[in-house]
């Protein structure tokens, strides 16, 4: 299976081309910089992996939670690719990235994922991962929350921005192995995740690949505001 | 070449196959009006969330509609600015990636262009050159039009457009959002020799426009009524009067100083009856005429984004840097495609 997978949902920006067990990646920090970077990022990955655009088999994408303008750009991406082939889709949780990036990279086996949601709240959720790495039934469904509100049994691999923003809002509440408050998503887990939800048939058309933003309270109508 | 079109800088989501044979193929609109409405205006966030939900059904209805194998599309177009940040990122960045994966090539497209260009795509289009008047929510813009990419404003609102203006005031009315059109109904209905309210920055030279101070007077002149239905809309009418009469004289004015015999009015205040009545009537005194896009293209849509991208995309040219999503982004700073230049 071919998989071209891309993320935006942070200040990271990165894309990579899953292609057998060959994973080719361009990954780049770049707050604002995503709409410069996204497509040369694709046909770099595309082009070293000598892949054409008919022999893809799917795309994956950060479908969030995270910046909503970024979730989009890759969303939106993500949909162009798709349609363009009639592609299925796979999208992909941010958070679970970051679950998933933290098992490969730093061997944990409990991840509390979290993303700085602003306004005082976090994005988060929490999986412990299999023998293999894979996130199983989630211990805490993603949310968004204050930090204070959470508290979990157990002792957690902390990642993510959300760790760094509300540091001590977790004391007595999360107990924490180790923490990687810098980690940002990369779309070489998001293609790992995205080819296991391809193969589950979880796979989706390009009209239904969508964005999940968690915070969907953004205006207040006429009548409330009075 | 067959080109799609991909509008989403605002609260209109649009899309379209234009032939360069054979002319329009179809176009599909989804209008968010109604989820604003609730809102008292639009809001940025919700455009840009209904934007990236409803891009792909429509683009399936386009395709089925003309009848065309996605296949067949040779370059895609979409609006590049000026606009709402969020809602022009999701057009964006969908239609530089399928113009990737469809190796095709791509190009932004200025939104004003596109309404600018509209009634090209009626049976009986203006020759250049033209005058253009284009009046929307977002615009108030007189534009000396020479050919494509050769526009020169000659006047533009510096404050209120023309349209927000009717949206404000239609507000102050208590008419539901957006109150447009509302208000021209409801102004029907008005006594028009009750009240005379200022025609703003016209009786010194130039061609600018000023619409703030309008919802002003009519908001001192509510206060000083009883509000009933009466009152209510003899405002309505002297406001109507005003912002029409206003436009009518610039328009004269800017004809008379380029000598222009053909008027070109788009955008969503372009529909009001009103308006249309008395340019026909100037047109026709200036033994000139007035061109107007149908109703479905006077407010933002797909079809006048394929067509200006047509225009530039046929002429060879195209984009290769970044997705381009442009809040801001003045008219006169457009070039002629290269090979027309």
């Amino acid at each position: 299976m071919n998989l071209l997978a891309i993320d935006t949902a942070t200040e990271a920006c990165s894309a990579a081309l899953l292609a057998g067990d060959e994973l080719i990646e361009r990954w780049q920090l770049a707050p604002r910089g995503h709409t410069q970077l996204l497509l040369p990022m694709i046909g770099a990955v595309m082009a070293e992996a000598g892949c054409t655009w008919s022999a893809l088999d799917g795309i994956a994408f950060g479908r969030g939670p995270g910046a909503f303008v970024g979730v989009r750009i890759a969303t939106a991406c993500a949909q162009g690719l798709a349609f363009a082939h009639d592609l299925p889709v796979a999208p992909v949780s941010t958070l679970e990235t970051l679950a998933y990036g933290a098992g490969r990279r730093q061997g944990a086996r409990q991840v509390f994922a979290a993303i700085d949601a602003r306004m005082g709240e976090i994005y988060a959720a929490a999986w412990p991962l299999d023998a293999d790495g894979w996130p199983q039934e989630p211990r805490l469904a993603e949310c968004v929350t204050a930090a204070s509100a959470l508290s979990l049994p157990g002792t957690w691999f902390g990642v993510g921005s959300g760790l760094a923003a509300a540091a001590s809002a977790f004391d007595g509440r999360i107990a924490f192995s180790d923490r990687d408050p810098a980690a940002l998503p990369h779309a070489a887990d998001v293609a790992r995740l995205g080819r296991r939800l391809l193969l589950a048939g979880a796979g989706v058309s390009a009209a239904a690949a969508q964005p999940v933003y968690l915070r969907d309270e953004v205006a207040k109508k006429s009548a409330v505001r009075g | 070449m067959i080109v799609l079109g991909i509008e989403t800088s605002c609260d209109e989501t649009g899309v379209a196959l234009y032939d360069g044979a054979r002319g329009l193929r179809a176009h599909a609109l989804y209008s968010q009006v109604a989820l604003h409405a609730e809102y008292g205006g639009v809001v940025p966030e919700l455009a840009s969330r209904d934007h990236v939900r409803k891009l792909v059904p429509l683009l399936d209805e386009a395709f089925a509609a003309a009848g065309l194998e996605r296949g067949a599309v040779e370059g895609i177009a979409y609006t590049a600015g000026p606009g709402l940040i969020g809602a022009l990122m999701v057009g964006a960045s969908f239609a530089r990636a399928l113009a990737a994966a469809w190796q095709v090539p791509a190009l932004g497209v200025h939104h004003m262009e596109g309404h600018l260009l509209a009634p090209m795509l009626e049976a009986d289009p203006p020759a250049f050159p033209f005058l253009a008047l284009l009046v929307s929510g977002g615009h108030t813009l007189l534009v000396a039009v020479a050919g494509v990419g050769r526009y020169r404003i000659l006047g533009e609102s510096i404050d209120d457009a023309a349209g927000e203006a009717f949206d404000k005031t239609a507000k102050l009315l208590g008419l539901p959002y957006p109150g447009g059109p509302a208000l021209a109904r409801l102004a029907g209905r008005g006594d028009p020799a009750r009240f005379t309210f200022p025609r703003p920055m016209t009786d010194r030279p130039g061609l600018d426009f000023s619409f703030s101070g309008l919802k002003t007077h009519a908001l001192n002149t509510l206060a000083s009524l009883s509000g009933s239905e009466e009152d209510r809309a003899d405002v309505a009418r002297a406001f109507e009067d005003a912002v029409v009469d206003t436009l009518f004289l610039k328009c004269r004015r800017a004809l008379r100083e380029t000598g222009l015999k053909r008027l070109v009015v788009a955008g969503g205040v372009g529909a009001n009856e009103r308006l249309r009545e008395q340019l026909a009537a100037l047109m026709q005194a200036r033994g000139g005429r007035a061109y107007y896009p149908r109703p479905a293209f006077c407010t933002d849509n797909g079809a006048m984004i394929a067509y200006a991208g047509h225009c530039r995309l046929a002429a060879g040219e195209r984009e290769d840097g970044p997705i381009r999503a442009v809040p801001r982004w003045p008219l006169d700073a457009l070039q002629p495609p290269p090979a027309l230049a």
